[in-house]
């Protein structure tokens, strides 16, 4: 077919990230650590995938690299075709730790990253903050002390936080790991009414294989040392899902037997 | 209200207490006088304008040696926090001459700037300065790297950071740190006012040491009074609310 053609009958939705042959080695007191070994990974815009895999299998590191907090030693980062050079206002990162600061109350929080946004007034600021702190469902606690909050109310302020800039992206590194189940729960409904209402595209790190297949399009398995690919699984569940349901259950079985098989030595002596 | 009550109950009882040892004989009036002679004394200086006099020069030097130490006591100890090379240089000065008490300086500020108010504020400021570096350092030192991480993502840098992001979070510790070079630059300047004498101006610590001269330990115990009231007055209007503060904020001192 004439490729012009098929440039103009592609139904493909465009690529949002763009992870190219990336390697990255830690020099640690006990000799090099291979975190990542050439891995690459194509999100299109819009998706959620779920980055899984035992500790150490370098997950984190990725996540790191395509918010511009580390270098790869080998291999690019495209955001939007664009080299990844930095942290960006495109890609927004929510910690493990909600990371918030104790010296603004939970709007100062917010409004921290859009104080940074130029061409907006206080005003229209403050109204973007007011916007996200009522979707995660904070309206009444804007004026609260970082301390007064529960684990759970800090992070859909941190979540606020990061969506304040009105990223494209969101990188999330296991951000209810330290949250109660009840909490936990709660918050993957919030996430994907979020996620589908404000269209993001939202590459989440979690070692919590049902947490993956309840939010992810798709799952990407990494096996450690060094932290590759290992398969991939795609969740063509209906949405929204719920964790206890039957059929995430037997999604989640499938890969928990996948992630023991990565967590043996590939090759057997 | 009730611990109000208690608090002044406390000192009524305390200075009834300290009347009577007095009156029985059993503390000497030669060497401890009663707290009516202290509060008559007061009474007179404050008539005659010695005292308010003595005050106000006394507050002046402290303010303006306060003022500068935090000036650049302050930015030193950004940049000893920041550069490896300050911390192994600057950060090792401070930490010595920390351990030394100013008034150790009296004999060469004397030399250096004769018996003037240069003495005075070199004293005060050796005193407060290093304190004051030494918490700066140490506060941003202790700044969570995942604050700097969270503030790169939303865009925060250089200056920015600085300002917005190290310095909130090392305020308990600079909070603590103005604190501590509050209270040195006090005993630094009534140190440096009991040894030096110089003739622009009386300031408390001349008067206790003329007090000392003339054996008048109404005037001596009268002027520490004085001295304790401004050391407790600026704790409570200065540091007590900013530290008020602090505890509300990060959610610190539940008692």
């Amino acid at each position: 077919m004439n490729p012009l053609l098929t440039d103009e009958l592609r139904n493909e939705p465009p690529e949002k990230l763009a992870v190219h042959h990336v390697s990255k080695t830690f020099h640690t007191a006990h000799g090099p650590v291979a975190a990542l070994d050439n891995v690459s990974l194509h999100v299109r815009e819009g998706e959620f995938v779920c980055l899984v895999g035992p500790s150490g299998c370098g997950k984190t590191t990725l996540l790191n690299i395509v918010a511009g907090l580390e270098r790869p030693d080998r291999g690019e980062v495209l955001a939007d075709g664009k080299p990844v050079r930095g942290p960006g206002r495109d890609r927004m990162v929510m910690f493990q730790e909600p990371a918030l600061f104790p010296w603004l109350d939970v709007l100062g929080n917010v409004l921290f990253g859009l104080k940074l946004k130029p061409k907006l007034t206080s005003a229209q600021r403050r109204e973007v903050a007011l916007f996200y702190l009522q979707l995660v469902g904070l309206e009444k606690f804007i004026h609260a002390n970082i301390h007064e909050l529960s684990g759970g109310m800090k992070q859909r302020t941190a979540l606020a936080r990061a969506l304040a800039p009105n990223p494209r992206v969101l990188l999330m590194d296991e951000p209810f790991a330290s949250l109660d189940a009840m909490t936990r729960e709660q918050l993957y409904g919030d996430l994907q009414r979020i996620w589908s209402e404000r269209k993001k595209t939202i590459v989440f790190v979690t070692h919590n294989v049902r947490e993956a297949v309840c939010l992810g399009d798709r799952v990407i398995l990494f096996s450690p040392r060094p932290g590759r690919i290992r398969e991939e699984f795609a969740i063509p569940l209906p949405r929204p899902r719920d964790i206890n349901s039957v059929d995430v259950a037997q999604y989640a079985t499938e890969i928990t037997q996948a992630l023991k098989r990565a967590n043996l030595p590939e090759h057997t002596s | 209200m009730k611990r109000w009550l208690v608090a002044v109950s406390f000192f009524v009882v305390a200075t009834a207490l300290w009347e009577w040892l007095v009156r029985r004989g059993i503390w000497s009036p030669v060497l401890v006088p009663s707290p009516l002679d202290v509060g008559r004394y007061l009474i007179t200086a404050a008539e005659d304008g010695t005292l308010l006099q003595a005050t106000m020069v006394t507050l002046r030097r402290l303010v303006v040696g306060y003022v500068v130490s935090l000036v650049v006591g302050l930015p030193l100890g950004l940049v000893t926090a920041r550069f490896a090379v300050c911390q192994d240089t600057l950060g090792l000065v401070a930490l010595g001459l920390q351990t030394l008490p100013s008034v150790c300086w009296a004999p060469l500020a004397l030399l250096w700037f004769g018996q003037t108010e240069g003495s005075m504020l070199f004293i005060v400021i050796m005193g407060s300065l290093w304190s004051v570096l030494l918490a700066t350092t140490a506060g941003v030192q202790s700044v969570p790297p995942i604050y700097l991480r969270a503030a790169r993502t939303m865009g925060s840098r250089g200056v920015h950071t600085w300002l917005k992001v190290i310095l909130p979070a090392s305020l308990p510790f600079v909070v603590s740190g103005m604190k501590q070079g509050w209270a040195f630059a006090w005993r630094s300047l009534m140190a440096a006012e009991i040894y030096v004498t110089i003739l622009t101006g009386f300031g408390l610590g001349h008067l206790l040491h003329y007090g000392r001269e003339l054996h008048a330990m109404d005037a001596v115990l009268g002027i520490m009074l004085v001295i304790i009231a401004i050391g407790l007055l600026a704790d409570k209007l200065l540091f007590a609310r900013a530290e008020r503060w602090l505890h509300h904020r990060w959610g610190t001192g539940a008692l």
